[in-house]
Order: structure tokens, then sequence, then C-alpha cells
């Protein structure tokens, strides 16, 4: 058992975790965060597989997605392309019919989710048996970078309003970075009908609302390293719409 | 119950106690001194709340964590990964 600790403690595991990835123009990041996972999910000793849902990205990164496929094998990586953009949502949905673990990853693909923090919500979920765990940017070590003042505040003032309103039981509602049973993530996804950022939030309002148990792990957000990152009037009113939309009807 | 009936049903009961003892309607004689008090209890209660909430977030933007830390990490990562991919041949 001593040994086997060493090099891969946890490959015994009966549990399989899929990560989903849905890109739009990230073939940049794409080999990074495949890098990373496959860095971290070694180290661990996790089972595991990546899912790439790629929108039909114009700059080919579906191109760059089936390289790493030859690189890492086709059974780590497997592509899941839909031919143009269409909702977070779906996209779940599209990728987790073809997912064989029992739990599921999702987190965003531009770096600002960083993989070392997955065998802390591993480790998270086994320690209470969960039903999601939840990254947060706003407890304990949790944090971010790259955000000026403004970005502070309006993060900062739009989750004490939410937190107000909804009382959800986590506290980051529109981080993206979390971890399923596969079943809960199953139910939730169908539920949800919100775009954006508030599809994040509305996924965590509805499994308070069907008592599913929720962790959380302090995770740092570095801002997106290439590519713009986009806080603007319009998603601001989007933000506010679906708020409002949830504090009617959940 | 939505959460905006919860917010009306709290909002409606906390009404309904404030106008029972602001203007008497039950008749209790109650002491001139609990009607001047629970009078002006709405704007104090809005007010405190307010100050409340810019406090709180006041607080958290100013302790909001910074992770210097992590965004130098991820850079000698990206450069590490970046050699590696091109060792395995990866053409970026």
């Amino acid at each position: 058992m001593a040994s086997r600790k060493t090099s891969h403690p946890n490959r015994d595991s009966e549990d399989k975790y899929s990560i989903l990835l849905p890109t739009y123009n990230e073939r940049e990041n794409l080999p990074l965060i495949v890098w990373l996972l496959v860095k971290y999910f070694g180290e661990s000793g996790y089972n595991y597989e990546i899912i790439v849902i790629d929108d039909g990205s114009p700059d080919g990164t579906l191109e760059v997605a089936e390289q790493l496929q030859k690189i890492y094998g086709e059974d780590k990586i497997l592509l899941r392309p839909r031919a143009k953009k269409l909702g977070l949502g779906t996209a779940y949905i599209h990728g987790m019919k073809h997912a064989t673990g029992n739990f599921i990853f999702i987190m965003d693909a531009d770096l600002s989710h960083h993989p070392k923090f997955i065998p802390e919500f591993i480790e998270k979920q086994k320690e209470g048996n969960y039903d999601l765990v939840s990254g947060t940017r706003y407890q304990g070590s949790g944090g971010v970078y790259g955000w000026d003042l403004r970005r502070k505040l309006i993060s900062r003032g739009a989750n004490f309003l939410s937190q107000v309103l909804l009382r959800p039981g986590a506290s980051d509602l529109t981080g993206s970075f979390r971890l399923y049973k596969k079943a809960v993530l199953d139910s939730l996804v169908e539920r949800c009908v919100s775009k954006g950022y508030v599809f994040q939030m509305e996924m965590i309002v509805r499994a308070r609302q069907l008592n599913y148990t929720i962790g959380e792990v302090p995770i740092s957000f570095v801002d997106r390293v290439y590519g713009e990152s986009k806080l603007g009037g319009n998603e601001i009113v989007s933000f506010v719409k679906g708020l409002i939309t949830l504090f009617a009807t959940t | 119950m939505t959460k905006l009936l919860e917010w009306l049903f709290g909002v409606s009961l906390v009404g309904a106690v404030w106008a029972l003892v602001s203007f008497d309607l039950l008749d209790l004689s109650l002491p001139q001194t609990y009607r001047e008090v629970a009078w002006p209890m709405p704007l104090y209660l809005l007010v405190s709340f307010g100050c409340y909430s810019l406090a709180t977030v006041g607080y958290r933007v100013a302790t909001f964590n910074d992770c210097e830390e992590a965004a130098k990490e991820l850079q000698g990562q990206i450069k590490e990964a970046k050699e590696d991919l091109r060792r395995r041949g990866l053409k970026m």
C-alpha cells in the first residue's frame, strides 16, 4: 500500500472523472489546459477523460484538439464538436452523452481555472459525499488575478445582491469551476434555461432547491491570459435580468 | 414558495406588525413611547441595512485576494507546457 501511495495513490479507485471543456476560439489555450490536466491527473492517479466540445471555432481549435488526441490517446481526449456556437447548457448535455465517468468536472478552457485544484475538489467531494463541489473565489484562500477595482466592486456587489435575494447556500454563484455527480448534473442541466453568467447561478440555485448537498473549495481565478476578458454593460444588464427571473421563479 | 413570495410574505408580516403598533389598530392602548419608537422604524431598518450592505461590500472588495503567486506559477507552467508539447510534436 505504501509503495503504491507514492506513485499512483488513487489508481484503484472505481471513480472516473470526465472533464467537459466547451471551447470557442481557444487554439492557444487548449493545449495548455490539456497539458495541465494530464499533469495533475497523472500525479494524483485518478481515472479521467477530457471531452472537448468545440463549437465550430474558426481559429482551428478542433484541429489542435485532434493533434492533442494523437499525443495523449483517444481514451484520454474525446472530441465532440458541434457545427456552430450554441448555448453552454446544450454543450454540457452534448458532452455528457458520451461521458463514461461517474463524476463530471466543468471548467473554462481559457486557463482562468487551474487544474491544480482538481485533487482538492475530489477530496472535498469524498469528504462529505457531496452532490456537487463548487470552486469559490470569495472564501478562504480563494481570489482573483488581473481584476481592477471596478471589476472587483461589480463582482462583490453582484454577489452580495444575489446572496441576499436568493440565499443559495454557496458563496460563488457565478463561478464555473465545479465537480458534479453525473446524475446530479444530468438532472440540473435539464432544468436550467439561462444563458451566460446566469446559467451557473441557476445551476447552484436549482441544486439547493432540489436539496442537493454542496461543498466548496477556494480557488484562485487568473483572468484570461490570452484573449479579451469581457464584462460590459450588456453582461451586467443580462445578469440583473437573470437574477430577477430566478428571484421570481425559484 | 418562490423567493419573491417569501420576501413579500416577510415584508407584509413586518408591515402589519408595524402598522398595528404605530397606529394602535387593535386599541391595545400601548404606551405612547411604543408608538413613537415604532413609527420611524422602517426608515431606520432601511438605512441600517444600506449601511451594512455598503460596509460588507466595501470590506470584501478591500480584502479580495490578489493571486499574484498563482499568476506567476501559471506563467511558468505555460512555458514548460509549450516546450513539452513542441517536443511531443504539437504544431501550435
